[in-house]
Parts: structure tokens; C-alpha cells; sequence
């Protein structure tokens, strides 16, 4: 670790802390319906979808109007895009004449897609036609990340609103979310990318040829675009195989900062909308302050097993100083590359610039403890906010206890109902991560797929699962995934870590916004103080990680103390 | 209540427990409690496993064996809590039912026209409601009932423990008269309320027996986090099982559920209906009866007391606390004078003269004055004493101006002050004279109690307001409050301005408790988050409120609001401690499981246990044990401090939490050395 590293983490932290706050007041404004810049220019265009979709913008929907709408708009892109690419081989815009995707593979991408997991069992650009690429996924990549704003926005309501039933309307949020929000801040970001040298061309694939003489295809195309989303969006798509860390989606130092920071942008930023909406900004800094807390410590944690390197290359010759630099991109450097593998672990972005298969155990490790904490540090695009404050809602159940009042988050009290569904929330996680895997481990069907032996293998699978349940979409490599097994288990992880945690979620909030706000008082456990962070910090270990103990003992952890006495796999 | 005050560990309660701990193993009741009855459930198949063995043979029979056994002891210390709880209120109960002897009843038959002497004897538990029934000199008050006419004294003690009488009439606010309890003298003719079997007795029975005992509000919550927190590691105990063998472990059932059990919330979810039962009987020993578990949880959450002045925050009678001496009058004069017409004085403002001019002035009372006593007279409005030819008065300053022939506009000025800044300071001026002297003035004030202040910033700090009701004038009302330190008062109070006055806080988000007991309070009470009734109110004010208090002491709303909270944090603290009780649990298990395929995993044996057996064996019997260590904590519920909510945490996470953390390590490790050196595994 050097110092300059660090300054390069710390800058980079404090440039997305920064530029995330006025974001998060400006959504305030736009959720609320009020004026903001860009109203002028948008506002018309609103008030069109509105008259051509016919949506009432004025009329508000329960949590379960609210959730249904939800439902049906992203069960209708999946079954769009499933269509597609069953049928991409009948539909125009095919130039490469792809085949049909095979029907287990189209479901898993599919799922993947709405999700906002983004997993690709499939290399892009063997896989998918133009029309799939650009009508299918590139509208899934806008439509998942603004209907998890929209979800959260609808459970920051719920503590906002004092006894009513309606938690805002989920066809006016998804249309303010992509207009307000995601597509200015992708087109500037796509300019910005293309600065730093990122393609963005309609043009075709070209020839070059190499000086042993050898013909090589460059694949080009609309990359920065597509890059843009991907990570303002937190869905990790890359455009390329290897994602973030090929050459044209991630050339130099710069465009990776700019991927660091875009990619935790809006999920930082919606911390600050829900300080504001409740009305106390304290509320969405505790809540940005244990994110914070706990991403760092991974980055630390990463940052030094990458660089005291691995014994066994230490004996062979390389050099200590290097640290471990396989799967890495040195234009890159150790410290950037810790900190984008748990910026996009901890966020469910997904996008990778390191191989992580590659990473030392312990630095292996944290990505995958990071997924399996819940995907809220800070979490995807509106599912991080949503996700801490189910944690928040368990925290203070407890500590509410321990001061003698029945517990209350911003003055709702939890009571048995919320946490009824705050447990059946939480329960999906552990369900899908370890029975999958331990599905996996058993069959020999699924073992087939592993590349590796011994513990790493089995981190693989884990690996896999955790990232299809927490919707991260990052693979650990190393992973035959596009199999019939992979492919439909790994879709129902997605499915279950997307929907079926939400819809308790969202009656969760439908349950809180009839209630009326209790007043604070002294004798109220304060929400915003340090005490809170750290009990938060707490309750999201140990509720939320304390089950992945034993395997992880059996995979990264027995790995780790095997690799300091020379054993690797 | 009438019941000695139960040792916590009472031999008899104890004997009874355990025996009702192993018969509490019945499925039926165990799974009223889902974690213990997991628990029960997988005591079960290690037991079926251990029996299995026992046949076939196996090498690990004996560590089989004592895991089995350990886990039913689990189950059953978890049953052993909660019927000890159980059985102090069971104990309570059965002095109650004593006094609940069959009487009979002289039922009237003809009511309304008073001819009293037509009754009819009826055994009590044949009584209807609307039954009207002639009770006596001596007799046994058959039901709960409403006094129609009449007035008697009655001993109350079987219900509330004072032995002393209390005056039950028809009319007004002491109308109510609970069965059990006997006329000592007079009569009265008492309409019966309650159908046998629902009286209040009866209930009172039912409520300390724990009969009707459901799962309060939070109670149900946490349980539900309990189930959540069950459900979560058995997913990922099983799921263990099938990630193990793809390492080439194959891990035995036995072993599995160890650490299922360990990991699994026992401690508190074998504490927590302990905690409740011993809770609503903190209550009882405070001889408040609450209707139901929700209201002291309520208690806890109670942001505003509704406080009346008289008899809460303040003695409720005026009291002397000053001598003002008219200009060229000595001090000692004035005093004597006081003194000397007060002797004959036994209202107690009469006798906090003479109490105030003995000890603060030192006057010495003469051995015996003869005289004429001038008793005090609703007309004259003074009262004084004639001796030795000196006319004494004291009284109402208009009173005595006139007595001295002067008028108050002609009265010296420094007494006119005097008196004006009495009275707006919410005191009462009484003013003496001899014969046609004016001496001075006497300071009345309606004392409040000395330590009600620290009281009331105690409860300020735990974040609850309060607020004095008082039918005082404003002004009054103003320099009471200022002087006892509530928040905020209601002067002039009426029943409705009580109501309203709930009604605007409860708007506002908050919660309230009040207590009253008047038929005017009913609505009130019936109002408030949490209303104590007194005992000796009106039927109607203690069938509105969801408590009530035995010994009719207000100030007790205080004591009971600091027992909810008690409950409330007994529960949190534990749960705390039982979920940071697992880090040290997987210290123990998980390299113990896995050192066969990993040995490199033993480094995670930072306890230094001595074999993986053993090991084993030590986390499940700590996890048995600590249920019992902790019985008297859930029983007597954990320290309170009024103190506010982020120290509180603070000190409550510290000993819980951390505690949680460390004690396990150390518990662990010492019953690790006592299992491997009596070679039990």
C-alpha cells in the first residue's frame, strides 16, 4: 500500500461524496414534482408520455397499485426480451447471422437483464444481434435502474407520509427516474468516456493486421454509450467479454476513475434524496456513513492482500514490491483496482476492471462478503437504499428494545407486521446463495463446470450465486456458466434477489405510511448518531453475514491459510 | 394484595417449576415456542440417533449420548424459566383464591321500594348482574357491585393489603365495591355488576395466574425475529451439509445440530416469555394490576404523564411555611399568637403551624393553656383562642381586618404586600391578630414534595413530559409548576379539558398516561395509551382504565411507566446478548468440523479447545447453561437508569453487546477444560 494510492481512493471517494449531494437534492426535487433546471426543456416531454401512455400523473397508487405496476412492466420486458432473442435469427439487424439463443440461456439473460443483475453466461459479441443488443438490453439497462429508483423512492415515502395509504405513482416515478435522472447523466458521461478515448462508432467491425502478419478482428461499436449506463445504471453489462478491463471500455487511468465514480454516483446520491424527503438530512448520512465505513474497510482489507502478494510468486522470482498482479491491468494500479473491486461489489454493479477469479483469497474474499451482505454498500441504483433501510428497520428493533420503547425508525413504530416481512426479506438471500450451492456442490452436473480444485473451486459456485442473488452480475471466472443447470438456477437466484425480496419490501412501506409519525423525543434512540452507525454496521454483519461463515471458512478463509504455506489452486 | 412479598427463588416455587419444566416438554405447549421447539425437535432426532447407535454400535456413542442429553436440558431450563415465573404468579394467585371462599348473598327482591327486610339468601355464585344485595355489619361483600344506597366502612385488605377502612357510599366517587371484601360497619345496598366467575377478583386470579396470557404486541415481533433468525441458520446449517462433502467432509447429523442449536437464538428465545410473566408481576408487587401485557409495554412508550397536583406533586394540603410580621410587631410575637390560636387547630393546617412555629422558631409550647376555643365557623372564617384575657385570632385576611376594624385599603402597606405576594404565588395568607392588633400574616402554601423535582427532571432526561392537572387558579397553578418543574400545566381542569388535552398530544404523535378516578375520568382514562385507575374510584373509572392501582397512589404512574421500559429493555438486551453469543460459537464448531479435511483450519481454534469433541460439546452445554445464569436476570429484569436513550444504549450495548461477545469465549473454554479433564470427550 502506498500513500499515494490511498490519496488516489480518498479523492476519488470525496469527488463522488461531493457531486452526489447535489444530485441527491436536485432528485428531491424532481420526485416531488417541483422545478429544476431541466424542467423547462423536459417538463413538455413529460407531460407527452403522460397524454400518450394515459397515466394520471396526479393520481397515486397503495403499495400494492404501486408494486403491480412494477411487476407488470418488468414482466413484460422480459417476456419482450426473451422473444427477441428466441427469434433474433427471424428479425432484422442480425449482420453476423446469430442463431436463436438457446432457450435456457435467453431466460437466464433475460432475468438477468430486468433484474439489473446483468450476468452474461455468453461473450457479447459472439452472442447477441444489433437489434437484441441496442431494443433489448440497452432498454432493460435504462428500465431496471429506474425502477429501482423508483422502488426506493416509494419506501422513502413511506417515512416521509404520515397515515396515508399512497406511496406516490410508480408510472410517473419510472418516467421522472429516466428522464431527470439517468439519461442527461448517461449522455454527459458517454461524452465524457469518449474524451478519454473510449470508442463510440456505428461503424463496423475493422481488420488490422499484426506484425507476425496475422489478420485480427477489433470489434468497435457505440461503446461509451453503453458504457454510460452500465454504470451510472449499476448494471455492469460490459460491451466486451472481459468488461472494464478491455482496452476500449476502460483505456487509461482517467476513464477509470470516471467508471469508479459514475457507477456509485446514484446510489450515493439517493442517500442524500432520503435525508431530504423524511426531512432530516442526518437520517441519509448515518445511512451514506455506514456504507461508506464498511466499503472502505473492504477496499483496505483488498488493497493490502493484493499488495503482500502471493508466497509462492515471491519464491518463484517475482518481485514483493509488485504485490499480486495477475488478472490485473497495470495502467490501472493496485489501489484503483481495490477500490473498483469493491466499489462494484458493493454497489451491484457488476462491471469488473480485474479478473476476480485472480485475486489472492482474502482479497477474493471481501467482493464476495460484500455481495452477500445485501448488495448495500451502497447498493444498486435504488436497491441499496432500499435494502439499509431494511436493515435499519431490524437495527433499530433491537436497540429500540435496549433504551425500554417499543421500537420506531423517523418516528414509525415496527411492530410485528414489518417485521414479519422484514424477515421474509431477508430470508430470500440465504435461501438462494447457499442452496443453490449446496445444490451445486452435490451434483456433478454442476461440478463439471469448475475450472479449478479444492477451495477455490467451491468459492466459484458460491461466488455465482451470491452475485445472481444479490443482482451484482460480476462472475468470479473460472465458472463454465452457460449450461442448462447454471443458466436456470442462476436465473431463479436473480428472480428470487430482485422481486421476491422487494414485494415484502413494498409492504413493508405499505404498511408504514399509514401509520402516524410519533413524535421524538429524548427518550427516543436517536437515529443519525454515531451510536446508530455502529449498531448498523453490527446488525448488517452479523444478521446479514453471519450465515456465510462456514462456507466461507471452507472456501476463501481455508485457501487463505493455505496459500501462506505455498498451497494454491 | 395481601400476600407476603415472594423470595425470587422460593424453595416451593422452584419444586413446582421443575417438575412443570419437564411437562412443559408436551409438543402442544412447546411450540407456543418455535425456537425451543426446534430445539425439542432436533433433542428428538439426536436422541432417535443416539438410540440407533446404541444397537448397531458406533465409536461415538457416548459424545452422541451427552449431546442429546444436553440438548434436552436446554429445552427444559428454557421451560424451567418460564415456569418460574409462572409460579410466583401462581403463588399470588392461590392467596388470592383463598379470600375467594363461597358466600351468601341477601338478594332484595323488592328493590325500589326499600322494604328491606324481604330478601332472599342466595349462595354468591348464583348472582346476576343487576341483583341487588343487602350487605351488613360483618358481612362479605358477595360481588363486584355499585353501592345504591347506604354508606359503610370496609376493609379492603384482601385485595389491596391495607388493613385500613375505607368509606364506600352511593353517589359520587366512592360508589365501587369489589367482592371478597367486608363491611365493618353500617350497611349498604349494592347493585352487582359482574356476573360471577368475571369479577374482578376473578380476574385479577386469571391476570396473575397467566391464564389469559397471549404474546403482547412486541413480544410477537421479537418471535418473529427469533423464527427469522431460526430460519436463516437452519438454511444454512443444512445447506452446510452439501458444501461440506464437495471438501470431502462428511459431517454427521449430530454434529450439524450442535451447531444449529448454538447458533439459534436460545437464550433469549428460551427467556422471553420468562421476561414477560416476571414483568406484569414486577407490576403486581407494586400492587398495580394491568388488564392486559400491552398496556405496560405501552407504559414504557409513554412520552407524557398526566399528573393531578394534589396528593402527586404535592402533599395536598396547604401547609405553613412562613411568618410575616406586621410593621412594628415582633417577629416572636406574631408567632406566639400563631401558636396559641392554633393549638386548638387539628386541621392540618392548624397543625403545620404549630409544627413550623416549634421547629424552624423554636417557640415552646406551654405545658397548657386554658381558655376559651373559638372553633372555626364557615361565617366568621377564623378561628382563635381566648386566654388570659388576650383574644388571639387567626384567619381569612378579610376576616380579620374586620375582627381588628380596619379594612384592607387601610392596612399597613408592607402587610398589604405581604399578602399580594402570597397570593400570587399561589399561596393562601392567613392573618393574625390580638384583640384590635393587627401581627402579621402566615405564609399557607400547598407544599410540594421535596423530591417530586429531581423526579420529574429524571423523567425529563428519559424523554417523558409532564404535566400537572389541578383545579387551581392559573396563577396558582403557574408558581406550583414552576416550583415542582413540570413541563407544562392544565389549570381550572375540568374532565373535558383532560380529554381534550390527550386528545391534542395523541394528535401530535404522542403517548399518554393519566391516572384518575372519578366517573368523570372514565372517558379520559379510557383516552389515554395507559390509565391507572385507583382502587378506590368508581366501577366505571376502573373498568376504562387498562391498569389499576391497588393502593390509589398516583404517583405511582412514575414506577409504572420505569417497569415498562424495564420489560421493554430485559427483552432487547438479551436478544443483543443471545445474537452476540454465536461469534464465539463459531469459534468453537466450525474449525472443530472441518479439522479432519483442513487441519490448517485449526488456527481458527483461537480458545484452544482440546479435541473437536469436546469442543463441541462445550459451546451446546454454555448454550445451555447460560439460559439458567441468566434466569435472575430475566426474572428480576435488568438495571434501569433514568437516563436518556443514547446512554442507555451506550451502557446497555457495552455490558450486552461486548458482553455478549467476551463471555462466551471464557464460558467456553472453561467447561472445555472441565469436559476434557472428566474425559467426557
Amino acid at each position: 500500500m502506498t500513500i499515494a494510492g490511498w490519496l488516489q481512493i480518498t479523492l476519488i471517494l470525496c469527488a463522488v461524496i461531493a457531486s452526489a449531494w447535489p444530485l441527491g437534492l436536485y432528485m428531491a426535487r424532481v420526485f416531488r414534482g417541483e422545478k429544476t433546471v431541466l424542467s423547462p426543456v423536459l417538463s413538455p416531454l413529460e407531460r407527452i408520455i403522460y397524454i400518450a401512455a394515459k397515466v394520471d400523473p396526479k393520481k397515486e397508487q397503495t403499495w400494492l397499485g404501486y408494486t403491480l405496476a412494477m411487476l407488470a412492466i418488468n414482466g413484460l420486458g422480459f417476456l419482450l426480451l426473451y422473444a427477441l432473442m428466441r427469434f433474433q435469427h427471424l428479425l432484422p439487424l442480425n449482420p453476423h447471422g446469430f442463431a436463436a439463443v438457446p432457450s435456457d440461456l435467453a431466460f437466464n439473460t433475460a432475468l438477468s437483464f430486468v433484474s439489473n443483475t446483468n450476468w452474461q453466461s455468453y461473450g457479447g459479441e459472439t452472442t447477441m444481434s444489433h437489434l437484441v443488443q441496442m431494443a433489448g438490453l440497452t432498454v432493460q439497462n435504462f428500465l431496471s435502474a429506474a425502477t429501482g429508483v423508483a422502488l426506493a423512492l416509494a419506501v422513502t415515502r413511506a417515512f416521509a407520509r404520515s397515515g396515508v395509504t399512497s406511496l406516490g405513482n410508480f408510472w410517473v416515478d419510472l418516467t421522472r427516474a429516466t428522464l431527470y435522472v439517468l439519461l442527461p447523466l448517461s449522455i454527459i458521461v458517454a461524452f465524457a468516456f469518449a474524451l478519454t478515448g473510449v470508442p463510440q462508432t456505428l461503424a463496423a467491425n475493422t481488420e488490422a493486421t499484426t506484425l507476425e502478419g496475422a489478420k485480427q478482428i477489433i470489434a468497435l461499436g457505440p461503446v461509451a454509450s453503453q458504457e454510460a449506463i452500465k454504470q451510472i445504471g449499476t448494471n455492469g453489462g460490459g460491451f466486451f467479454n472481459v468488461n472494464a478491463a478491455h482496452p476500449f471500455e476502460n483505456p487509461s487511468a482517467w476513464s477509470n476513475i470516471l467508471s469508479i465514480w459514475s457507477m456509485l454516483l446514484i446510489s450515493t446520491a439517493l442517500t442524500f434524496t432520503f435525508g431530504r424527503l423524511v426531512g432530516d438530512m442526518r437520517q441519509g448520512l448515518a445511512l451514506l456513513t455506514v456504507m461508506y465505513a464498511l466499503l472502505v474497510n473492504g477496499v483496505a482489507i483488498v488493497y493490502a492482500a493484493e499488495t503482500s502478494g502471493v508466497p509462492s510468486q515471491i519464491a518463484a522470482g517475482v518481485d514483493p514490491a509488485m504485490g499480486n498482479m495477475e488478472g490485473k491491468e497495470v495502467r490501472f494500479g493496485q489501489a484503483l483496482t481495490a477500490l473498483y473491486v469493491v466499489a462494484t461489489t458493493g454497489l451491484s454493479c457488476g462491471a469488473v476492471n480485474a479478473m476476480h477469479n485472480s485475486l489472492t483469497p482474502i482479497g477474493g474474499l471481501v467482493p464476495l462478503f460484500m455481495i452477500q451482505l445485501g448488495e448495500i454498500l451502497p447498493g444498486g441504483v435504488g436497491s441499496g437504499l432500499y435494502g439499509i433501510v431494511v436493515m435499519a428497520i431490524l437495527t433499530v428493533f433491537v436497540a429500540g428494545l435496549m433504551v425500554g420503547r417499543t421500537p420506531e425508525y423517523l418516528g414509525k413504530k415496527i411492530e410485528a407486521r414489518e417485521m414479519k416481512l422484514a424477515v421474509l426479506a431477508i430470508l430470500i438471500l440465504p435461501l438462494a446463495i447457499l442452496g443453490f450451492t449446496a445444490a451445486s456442490a452435490m451434483l456433478p452436473l454442476a461440478l463439471s463446470s469448475l475450472a479449478n480444485a479444492g477451495p477455490r473451486g467451491l468459492t466459484e459456485i458460491l461466488y455465482a450465486y451470491s452475485s445472481a442473488a444479490g443482482n451484482n452480475g460480476s462472475a468470479f471466472a473460472g465458472l463454465t456458466a452457460n449450461t442448462p443447470w447454471y443458466n436456470t438456477t442462476l436465473g431463479i437466484a436473480m428472480l428470487l434477489g430482485r422481486f421476491a425480496y422487494v414485494v415484502p419490501v413494498m409492504a413493508i412501506a405499505g404498511a408504514v405510511v399509514q401509520k402516524t409519525k410519533v413524535a421524538a423525543s429524548p427518550g427516543t434512540f436517536p437515529t443519525h448518531g454515531g451510536m446508530f452507525v455502529g449498531l448498523l454496521i453490527g446488525v448488517i454483519l452479523i444478521l446479514g453475514g453471519l450465515q456465510y461463515f462456514p462456507s466461507l471458512a471452507l472456501g476463501s478463509i481455508v485457501e487463505h491459510i493455505l496459500m501462506q504455506t505455498g498451497k494454491t489452486f | 394484595m395481601s400476600t407476603q412479598p415472594i423470595a425470587l427463588f422460593d424453595s416451593g416455587i422452584i419444586r413446582r417449576a421443575a417438575f412443570d419444566a419437564v411437562s412443559k416438554l408436551a409438543p402442544r405447549q412447546l411450540v407456543r415456542n418455535p425456537v425451543m421447539f426446534v430445539t425439542g425437535a432436533v433433542a428428538l432426532v439426536v436422541t432417535l440417533i443416539f438410540l440407533r447407535d446404541l444397537v448397531v454400535g458406533d465409536d461415538d456413542l457416548a459424545f452422541t449420548g451427552q449431546i442429546a442429553v444436553w440438548l434436552w436440558f436446554t429445552v427444559i431450563f428454557a421451560n424451567f424459566a418460564e415456569a418460574i415465573a409462572e409460579g410466583r404468579g401462581k403463588a399470588q394467585a392461590d392467596a388470592l383464591k383463598k379470600t375467594r371462599s363461597d358466600t351468601s348473598a341477601k338478594v332484595l327482591l323488592h328493590p325500589e321500594d326499600g322494604r328491606d327486610d324481604i330478601f332472599e339468601t342466595k349462595s354468591a355464585s348464583d348472582l346476576r348482574a343487576g341483583d341487588v344485595v343487602l350487605v351488613e355489619t360483618g358481612d362479605i361483600i358477595p360481588a363486584d357491585g355499585e353501592v345504591v344506597e347506604g354508606i359503610a366502612s370496609v376493609n379492603e385488605s384482601a385485595i389491596t393489603g391495607e388493613s385500613a377502612p375505607v368509606i364506600r357510599e352511593s353517589g359520587g366517587d366512592r360508589t365501587a365495591v369489589t367482592g371478597g371484601t367486608v363491611v365493618l360497619s353500617d350497611w349498604i345496598k349494592v347493585r352487582v355488576t359482574a356476573a360471577p366467575g368475571s369479577s374482578f377478583l376473578d380476574r385479577m386470579i386469571a391476570l396473575v395466574e397467566g391464564a389469559e396470557r397471549q404474546k403482547t404486541p412486541n413480544e410477537l415481533a421479537l418471535s418473529i425475529l427469533l423464527v427469522g433468525m431460526t430460519l436463516i441458520f437452519l438454511i444454512a446449517v443444512v445447506t452446510l451439509w452439501g458444501i461440506a462433502s464437495y471438501s470431502g467432509t462428511v459431517l454427521s447429523v449430530t454434529v450439524l445440530v450442535a451447531l444449529l442449536v448454538t447458533l439459534i437464538p436460545t437464550t433469549i428465545g428460551g427467556l422471553l416469555s420468562a421476561i414477560g410473566i416476571a414483568g406484569m408481576d414486577r407490576l403486581i408487587r407494586f400492587n398495580v394490576i394491568a388488564t392486559s401485557g400491552r398496556a405496560v409495554e405501552a407504559a414504557g412508550d409513554v412520552d407524557t404523564l398526566l399528573l393531578d397536583k394534589t396528593g402527586t406533586i404535592t402533599f395536598g394540603n396547604r401547609l405553613a411555611t412562613d411568618f410575616i410580621a406586621a410593621p412594628g410587631v415582633d417577629e416572636r410575637h406574631l408567632i406566639e399568637a400563631a401558636l396559641f390560636s392554633s393549638l386548638a387547630d387539628e386541621t392540618p393546617e392548624g397543625r403545620s403551624i404549630v409544627a413550623l412555629a416549634k421547629s424552624k422558631y423554636g417557640v415552646i409550647q406551654p405545658a397548657d393553656i386554658l381558655g376559651d376555643v373559638i372553633p372555626f365557623s364557615a361565617q366568621t372564617r377564623l378561628s382563635g383562642i381566648d386566654t388570659d384575657g388576650r383574644k388571639l385570632r387567626k384567619g381569612a385576611v378579610d376576616s380579620i381586618l374586620t375582627f381588628v376594624g380596619l379594612t384592607f385599603e387601610t392596612a399597613p402597606a408592607e402587610f398589604r404586600d405581604a399578602v399580594q405576594s402570597i397570593s400570587q404565588t399561589g399561596g393562601t395568607p392567613l392573618a393574625v391578630a390580638e384583640g384590635a392588633k393587627l401581627l402579621g400574616v402566615i405564609h399557607l402554601k400547598d407544599v410540594v414534595k421535596p423530591d417530586i423535582k429531581s423526579r420529574f427532571s429524571e423523567l425529563r432526561a428519559m424523554g417523558i413530559r409532564t404535566v400537572m392537572v389541578t383545579g387551581d387558579n392559573p396563577v396558582t397553578a403557574a408558581a406550583i409548576a414552576s416550583e415542582a418543574g413540570v413541563d407544562d400545566y392544565i389549570a381550572e381542569a375540568t374532565p373535558q379539558d383532560k380529554l381534550a388535552y390527550i386528545k391534542a398530544e395523541q394528535a401530535k404523535g404522542r403517548l399518554i398516561a393519566m391516572c384518575g378516578d372519578g366517573t368523570n375520568d372514565a372517558p379520559a382514562l379510557a383516552q389515554a395509551d395507559v390509565g391507572v385507575a385507583m382502587q378506590t374510584g368508581t366501577q366505571a373509572a376502573r373498568e376504562a382504565g387498562n391498569m389499576v392501582d391497588l393502593d390509589s397512589n398516583p404517583t405511582k404512574l412514575i414506577e409504572v411507566t420505569e417497569i415498562g421500559k424495564q420489560l421493554l429493555m430485559t427483552r432487547g438486551s438479551l436478544t443483543t446478548f443471545s445474537i452476540a453469543n454465536d461469534v464465539a460459537k463459531y469459534f468453537a464448531i466450525i474449525p472443530a468440523l472441518f479439522v479432519a479435511t483442513y487441519p490448517e483450519l485449526g488456527v481458527l481454534n483461537i480458545m484452544e479447545l482440546a479435541s473437536p469433541q469436546s469442543a463441541i460439546l462445550s459451546a451446546v452445554i454454555f448454550n445451555a447453561l447460560v439460559i439458567i445464569a441468566l434466569i435472575p436476570l430475566a426474572l428480576k429484569g435488568i438495571a434501569y437508569r433514568p437516563v436518556g436513550a443514547a446512554a442507555l444504549l451506550r451502557r446497555n450495548l457495552l455490558i450486552y453487546g461486548l458482553g455478549g461477545l467476551i463471555v462466551p469465549f471464557i464460558g467456553i473454554k472453561i467447561i472445555d477444560l472441565a469436559v476434557s479433564g472428566l474425559g467426557l470427550a
